[in-house]
């Protein structure tokens, strides 16, 4: 692997670390917006006020002695997912697929006890997972089940979909599917597949895994050519709702889509990663410059996504 | 957007203009050097009075130098056992004072002053103007003395050019028959002085000693000074040479007699005189306090208390390397300040050692680590478990080394505990998380980063430049806000991002 010059970059357009945290985090994300989105309890009470959907919330343990009660809820259930609730990047996440008499099938196949479960709930009230590892509390969500078109693609896991708001305005958009390497998680940098999404119209454009473009999964082999979203408008419109709901002027938004219920919000971030440019093949800095240079915003999240897809065509 | 940065640029700017030029500004006023070991060059005078004693109460009084011109006095000292001493400032004049009850016999007193050569020392100033002495001439001097006058009055303006031509009249090589008529070589000086204030110009005699390299029993040379109006003129009374002489030490200006002694007879001063070199920073620190500037310097402290400053200003240098490397280059560090922490163990421990104790030390703690996760405890338990298994570690590794015969072994007690307990939990969970080659990228950054910000905290310029110009921190401060706003890309991101090579 080479250098690239500043300069060539530059041109691309290409956001850095850098200016992302000066010139767009911290000018347009207010601090005391955060915990909304730090926090995935208040996310997703806060946006349920915006009908936006998010996975169904089977219980909150808040204290130690809550976990007691986990075991009588999760009697009649197959499959479940228990979160931190200030978790990031998906750290301390467990996903139940299913159950073989006592023991819990995890998502990457394995089977644990009860009790492993439990103390892993403890470990989550004491914080270990949280941002600043304060005390936090675990939330159990419905299992969510991706559609089979999307679900074929990813190795384990649920392939989600990242896109990043800018200012109400979806300005680019990546499908993360899951890999051996990353361990059934959707985290680029843990070795996921990123596939960049057409703003316009949901269709892919490159994929890329540990930063390096790819034209098959690696693991399912499956051609990562000509994949298409189905409701790409409604996703857009989705996340749309999110600026209004948390005031957040640069955030990710991450969706699945169930087999059930359709679009679902997954969770936000304040601080969203930059390997999206890397997935698209172009930088984003052309669009935020062309959002923020818009002279009047349009107010609702549709007027804002059809903005969008018109103006975020493959070329920009 | 970009107006409201040049306030913050401009402040920046006179953040770090402060800075500099208080260090400049101290460096010219306290002479503290810029750089560690420069040495500069002090005169030791020594002044010796011997006399013999009658066997009456002694009072022995020693005219001492009082802001010489070209010099500044940096101590003073009296040796003479069993006399009592003091320093009177008596009307404009300094004198040292000994004092016995009974004394016979020949008796020697010394007084030591030590100076340095500095061109801007201009010498006291007179508070008040004075005014020429009336004299009083008899005939036939008189008319001598007017007509000498007269001559040189005629081809000068001022009262300088005065004084040089009336010093060359009175020269014998001009056999002018009124010259031979007033000089002998016993008043000459004094003739001198009288027809000058006769003149109406103010002068007086003052006595100088040449500085030289190792010369004992010199003795005071005689100068003429006339006040101008503004200040007292050195002139040679021979020469008519202006200007005072290069390493010539004014010992008495403004006194009227150089030594005075009650209960003695044949007294006598004899002066010895040396030239050494000290450190210009002892120089720096050992005037600060007599200088108006020195409120701003750490040198009033106790000792101990300076030995911590020390230490806590090289702080602001590894805050600097670390925000440097994380901000421009992008290394990837566990914890953001933990390679400041290690740093300033490492200082302690010095590098090799240092490195040793921490690698293994954390290396432990993780197979430790890796049992307590197994245990199903609560997050504050484990870290605090860990804390004592960290000191059972380093502990267990003081005494190996010693047994072993390592004393560096027991450098690793240096190491903050609780902060190596948070970095072994850190890893280990990382490990679980992200693998094993993360913990490396990130063990493995911040160990370089710890180790440049150590190598930069161990410079010896950097602790002789943070501890003696405190100021220059303002500009370390700078340097970081102004990183602050750095937006560009890191080196790291070059090569990150390095694949969109293929889209341009």
């Amino acid at each position: 692997m080479g250098w690239i010059s500043p300069f060539k970059l530059n041109q691309l357009g290409m956001l850095n670390m850098n200016r992302r945290n000066v010139d767009y985090i911290a000018r347009y994300n207010s601090r005391s917006s955060y915990p909304m989105v730090d926090n995935k309890l208040k996310t997703k009470l806060v946006v349920a006020e915006y009908d936006v959907r998010t996975p169904k919330l089977l219980q909150i343990v808040r204290q130690q002695h809550e976990i007691s009660h986990f075991r009588e809820m999760a009697e009649d259930l197959d499959g479940f997912a228990i979160k931190p609730a200030k978790g990031s990047g998906g750290k301390g996440i467990t996903v139940i697929t299913g159950r073989d008499d006592d023991e819990y099938i995890k998502a990457s196949g394995s089977r644990v006890s009860s009790s492993h479960l439990e103390r892993h709930l403890s470990n989550i009230l004491a914080g270990l997972y949280s941002l600043a590892g304060t005390p936090d509390v675990a939330i159990v969500e419905n299992l969510v089940e991706s559609i089979p078109e999307l679900a074929k693609y990813s190795f384990q896991g649920v392939p989600d979909i990242r896109i990043v708001v800018f200012q109400g305005y979806p300005v680019m958009a990546m499908l993360r599917l899951a890999t051996k390497a990353s361990d059934g998680k959707a985290n680029l940098h843990q070795g996921a597949v990123g596939v960049g999404l057409n703003i316009a119209n949901g269709r892919s454009l490159n994929a890329v895994q540990f930063n390096r473009p790819i034209t098959l999964h690696p693991d399912t082999g499956l051609a990562l050519e000509n994949l298409l979203i189905d409701d790409w408008q409604e996703m857009l419109v989705m996340a749309s709702r999110c600026y209004e709901a948390t005031g957040l002027g640069y955030m990710g938004v991450d969706l699945v889509v169930d087999v059930n219920e359709g679009p679902l919000l997954l969770e936000l971030n304040a601080r969203p990663g930059l390997a999206i440019q890397m997935a698209n093949g172009r930088g984003l800095l052309p669009r935020l410059r062309q959002i923020e240079a818009l002279r009047r915003t349009h107010f609702t999240p549709e007027e804002r996504a059809a903005f969008a897809m018109d103006t975020f065509t493959s070329q920009i | 957007m970009s107006r409201s940065r040049i306030p913050f640029f401009f402040a920046i700017l006179l953040l770090i203009a402060a800075g500099i030029s208080i260090a400049i500004w101290r460096h010219v006023e306290l002479g503290i050097p810029w750089f560690t070991g420069e040495q500069k060059p002090v005169w030791m005078v020594e002044a010796r009075v011997d006399f013999d004693g009658t066997g009456e109460p002694v009072l022995a009084s020693l005219n001492i130098p009082d802001q010489p011109p070209q010099f500044r006095i940096i101590s003073e000292q009296a040796a003479s056992p069993g006399y009592g001493f003091s320093i009177v400032d008596d009307s404009g004049e300094r004198r040292a004072e000994w004092s016995k009850r009974n004394v016979s016999g020949p008796q020697t007193l010394y007084f030591k002053v030590q100076l340095i050569p500095d061109d801007r020392a201009l010498g006291s100033q007179p508070k008040r103007p004075p005014k020429p002495e009336p004299v009083f001439w008899e005939e036939p001097q008189a008319t001598a003395v007017e007509e000498l006058l007269q001559q040189a009055a005629e081809r000068s303006s001022t009262p300088e050019s005065m004084t040089r031509e009336l010093i060359k009249l009175l020269q014998p090589d001009q056999g002018a028959q009124n010259t031979t008529l007033l000089v002998s070589e016993a008043n000459y000086i004094d003739l001198l002085t009288r027809m000058l204030n006769h003149a109406g110009i103010p002068a007086r005699t003052a006595d100088g000693l040449a500085l030289e390299d190792a010369r004992r029993r010199q003795q005071l040379r005689p100068f003429l000074q006339i006040y101008d109006g503004a200040r007292w003129l050195t002139f040679n009374p021979r020469t008519a040479e202006q200007g005072l002489p290069e390493h010539v030490l004014l010992w008495r200006q403004a006194a009227a007699s150089l030594l005075d002694i009650v209960g003695g007879d044949n007294s006598d001063v004899s002066f010895s005189m040396l030239r050494q070199t000290i450190p210009a920073l002892q120089l720096a620190q050992a005037q600060s306090s007599e200088n108006g500037l020195g409120f701003l310097s750490l040198y009033q402290l106790p000792i101990e208390e300076q030995s911590m400053f020390r230490m806590l200003l090289l702080l602001p240098l590894g805050a600097l390397v670390v925000a440097f490397m994380r901000i421009v280059v992008g290394i990837r560090t566990s914890g953001t300040f933990m390679p400041i922490l290690i740093a300033v163990a490492f200082v302690q421990t010095t590098l090799i050692p240092g490195l040793i104790a921490f690698i293994s030390v954390v290396a432990i703690g993780l197979l430790m680590r890796g049992y307590l996760s197994s245990l199903n405890l609560l997050l504050v338990s484990r870290i605090s478990a860990l804390i004592i298994l960290v000191i059972f570690i380093t502990a267990g590794l003081s005494i190996a080394g010693y047994q072993m015969g390592f004393n560096t072994g027991m450098t690793v007690t240096f190491f903050p505990m609780v902060i190596i307990a948070w970095t072994i939990e850190r890893m280990s969970i990382l490990w679980e998380e992200e693998g094993a080659r993360e913990v490396f990228v990130q063990g493995a950054g911040s160990l370089f980063v710890a180790v440049c910000a150590f190598l930069i905290m161990s410079a010896p310029l950097a602790s002789h430049l943070t501890f003696n110009f405190p100021e220059l921190h303002f500009v370390v401060l700078g340097i970081i806000l102004l990183m602050g706003q750095y937006t560009g890309y890191k080196l790291t991101e070059l090569r990150r991002f390095y694949p969109m090579k293929a889209y341009s």
